[in-house]
């Protein structure tokens, strides 16, 4: 197995100060952990975090707060994690809260080669503050744009060399949707897979959106 | 039967068999205990079909609803990603949503995810709100003594004219076109006890009706 398996010190170089990193996850489920040591290891800081929450306090996701990387999160809700919480009271982080039904199809437009999405979600709420509403046949959409990161951090089930993907369960979340969304994509699989021994029709995440894997 | 249990399981009554429904952390998801047989159960971190809570072996990481508790999917669940998540959520496809709530106006407009100065997030209440045919508060009549349903939200919204019911441990009341409508109402209480402890006008029903115990 080669292919687009590469080394941990491979993937820990590709992170430096600054970038925006977007990570799969949901409350600690499903979260590439072994990617977020990556991540750590690289000393990369002042990162923008692209994901749905951010963890408990130094947990899963919560390790990058908890280590001071993070400078700003781009999120649908950061109250599981005390830490968060406490630094953007301080103004040590600016936080972006965003519907979790609208991050998601911003990542999936990011990812998409699209420009926007316009929903209904959050019209008459802060999540319309500085956004553009367009009114199409007298029915008000709220604009949505894309996000995208520099470097997305996907968990998968399983991974073959060519970076085909599958997910478990409620594991799945937004990793399919960061696997699009960002320059370079690192996946770490709980399982390492042979060629064709995914069947195509079980493909949940086609390899062209993977550059690296983490080898075991 | 506990007062949250109760509330559960009324604003469990809602449901129909062939339902699709979301339920929030606390009170929402007990009811799942109560909901009649055929209702399938969302969660918004991407599965239809939420079952029993699980242990032993069966408690995997890879099925857990929104609130972290591990559950064995039921025959027939699906899983999905989060975009698909909140595909079914906004096109209609809950029959309803119960959530909890800080504040409830007149006109079903709901306040459950921030008080101010404390915006941790809204999660995906924004889009359930929105989206489910049938949006259903459960939460206590009054936060130690003062009134949570009001002219006016005074916390952050989640969503303008979105609640169809309010289920409280002392009564249910709808929100309607003309108003709220006291609905049905705990035994030895008379509609003046609840209207006390409410901003807004109330509207009897003509068929006022006695909650279960």
């Amino acid at each position: 197995m080669s292919g687009k398996v590469r080394t941990k010190e491979e993937i820990v170089a590709l992170f430096k100060d600054g970038q925006t990193i977007a990570v799969g996850g949901f409350a600690n489920h499903g979260v590439p952990n072994a990617l977020i040591d990556c991540v750590l290891d690289s000393g990369a800081r002042h990162l923008t975090l692209l994901s749905n929450d951010t963890g408990d306090a130094d947990l899963t996701i919560g390790r990058l707060i908890h280590n001071d990387r993070v400078h700003r999160v781009i999120g649908s809700h950061i109250g599981m994690n005390s830490e968060t919480v406490d630094l953007v009271a301080k103004g040590q982080i600016q936080l972006t809260l965003v519907p979790q039904g609208s991050l998601a199809e911003r990542m999936r437009c990011g990812g998409s080669g699209l420009g926007g999405v316009l929903t209904k979600t959050g019209i008459g709420t802060v999540a319309e503050e500085g956004k553009r509403i367009i009114e199409i046949d007298g029915e008000k959409w709220l604009l949505e744009a894309p996000l995208r990161g520099d470097i997305a951090l996907v968990r998968a089930r399983s991974a073959d060399p060519l970076g085909n993907l599958t997910y478990r369960g409620t594991s799945r979340n937004f990793n399919p949707l960061v696997a699009k969304a960002a320059a370079i994509t690192v996946v770490e699989a709980d399982m390492l897979v042979e060629l064709d021994e995914i069947d195509a029709d079980s493909v949940v995440t086609p390899g062209v959106y993977v550059d690296m894997i983490l080898a075991h | 039967m506990d007062i949250r249990h109760r509330m559960a399981r009324r604003a469990a009554a809602y449901f129909v068999a062939g339902d699709i429904v979301n339920l929030g952390i606390g009170v929402p998801s007990l009811c799942s205990n109560y909901a009649p047989a055929g209702v399938m159960i969302h969660t918004e971190n991407g599965l239809l079909g939420v079952g029993p809570i699980a242990d032993g072996v069966r408690a995997v990481e890879s099925f857990s609803n929104a609130g972290g508790m591990r559950f064995v999917p039921v025959a027939g669940a699906a899983a999905f990603d989060s975009a698909e998540s909140f595909a079914i959520v906004r096109s209609g496809r809950l029959a309803a949503t119960v959530l909890g709530g800080l504040q409830v106006s007149e006109r079903g407009d709901l306040a459950n995810w921030a008080r101010p100065g404390k915006m941790v997030g809204m999660g995906g209440a924004m889009d359930l709100v929105n989206g489910a045919r049938k949006v259903i508060v459960t939460m206590e009549l009054t936060a130690k003594g003062a009134p949570k349903i009001l002219r006016e939200c005074t916390y952050p919204l989640t969503g303008k004219s979105c609640v169809d019911h309010v289920v409280t441990e002392q009564c249910v009341i709808d929100v309607t076109p003309q108003g709220l409508v006291l609905r049905e109402i705990l035994g030895g209480l008379g509609p003046s006890d609840i209207q006390k402890q409410v901003e807004p006008y109330l509207i009897v029903a003509d068929d006022l009706s006695v909650m279960d115990d």
